[in-house]
């Protein structure tokens, strides 16, 4: 089984470009990795196709984890995950966690193989409960 | 419905958004990150040069279409939870929907905006306004305008509000005193699309 990939969703895609560059640094290549940033008008924001597509670009047998910022990265990001195949929906979980440190967390996770629940519960242990 | 109805209906809309989308960011301004108007002027206008072919379809999959369109384009929060309502629209509505379809149309798409934003009355969001004209939604005749009149005194009572939900639950206290925005442009909608039914 492949390692669970890590989709970061910022509305800065400075910030997702950034918390990516950090996620490489501590796993390499060891799990698929995709950010985005921004609204259809290179403005701050978040854009559903590009949620969509950052989620397959990090697609893994064994699922994704996605790490989201502020309110409408999360709601664009659920919109995102109901609008892809259902047969994918059930393996991609949206992680409780701040985003920077939830996607190296995360990803260091993962790139130990564990499953999918197993990267998102790591994750989540960083927001308090 | 008629093809002209629908187009006329889209196109008010369209036009009532984007002509207060400066009132729609300043309020977001206020209380919240500031791209309310921006945003719902973005998936406005796309919705606006697709007047004519989204008009043109039967109203389930015209509704349909706008909500895709909102969701695609809007970004934001105000994108998904406008994209639910009008998604949720086109599955309850009939083309030729009667006044208890339209109602029980509304009402599921009030349960699916509030779900999709985790979300309830009395946070200071959209909620505010829709829940208020539902509750007022009978048979009796000028319903319209007292529907549209209902929806305007609603996002006016979310100015005394504290924000819990979104961007300006941030402010706390602070949000208090200022109209929110999604209560407001839920306001302009519920008010054109009425004024299409005798308001």
């Amino acid at each position: 089984m492949p390692n669970v990939g890590i989709v970061i969703v910022s509305h800065s895609e400075k910030v997702a470009e950034g918390a990516a560059d950090m996620v490489r640094q501590m796993v390499g290549d060891a799990v698929p990795l995709a950010f985005t940033g921004g609204n259809s008008d290179g403005g701050l924001g978040t854009d559903v196709g590009q949620i969509m597509a950052a989620i397959d670009r990090a697609w893994s047998e064994a699922g994704v984890a996605v790490l989201v910022d502020l309110g409408g990265a999360e709601t664009n990001t659920e919109m995102a995950i109901e609008m892809i195949d259902e047969a994918r929906q059930k393996r991609i979980a949206i992680c409780n966690a701040p985003i920077v440190e939830g996607a190296v967390i995360a990803a260091t996770e993962a790139s130990g193989g564990s499953p999918l629940d197993l990267v998102k519960q790591t994750a989540e242990e960083l927001s308090p409960q | 419905m008629d093809t002209a109805l629908k187009k006329s209906l889209i196109e008010d809309c369209a036009k009532m958004i984007i002509a207060h989308a400066d009132e729609l960011t300043a309020l977001d301004q206020a209380i919240g990150d500031g791209d309310h108007g921006v945003n719902m002027k973005r998936g406005f206008e796309s919705i606006l040069a697709d007047a004519d072919a989204l008009a043109a379809r039967p109203l389930p999959d015209m509704l349909k279409a706008i909500g895709t369109q909102l969701v695609m384009k809007v970004g934001g929060a105000s994108g998904p939870l406008y994209g639910t309502l009008f998604l949720t629209l086109a599955k309850e509505i009939s083309d030729q929907p009667t006044s208890e379809n339209l109602k029980a149309a509304f009402a599921a798409a009030f349960e699916a905006v509030k779900a999709r934003g985790k979300s309830d009355v009395g946070q200071k969001t959209m909620l505010d306004v829709f829940a208020p004209v539902l509750a007022a939604w009978d048979d009796r005749s000028g319903i319209a305008a007292h529907l549209s009149e209902t929806a305007r005194q609603a996002a006016d009572a979310t100015i005394p509000m504290k924000a819990i939900r979104g961007r300006a639950s941030f402010l706390g206290d602070r949000s208090i005193g200022h109209m929110d925005p999604g209560a407001r442009s839920s306001s302009l909608l519920i008010a054109t699309i009425a004024k299409h039914f005798g308001a």
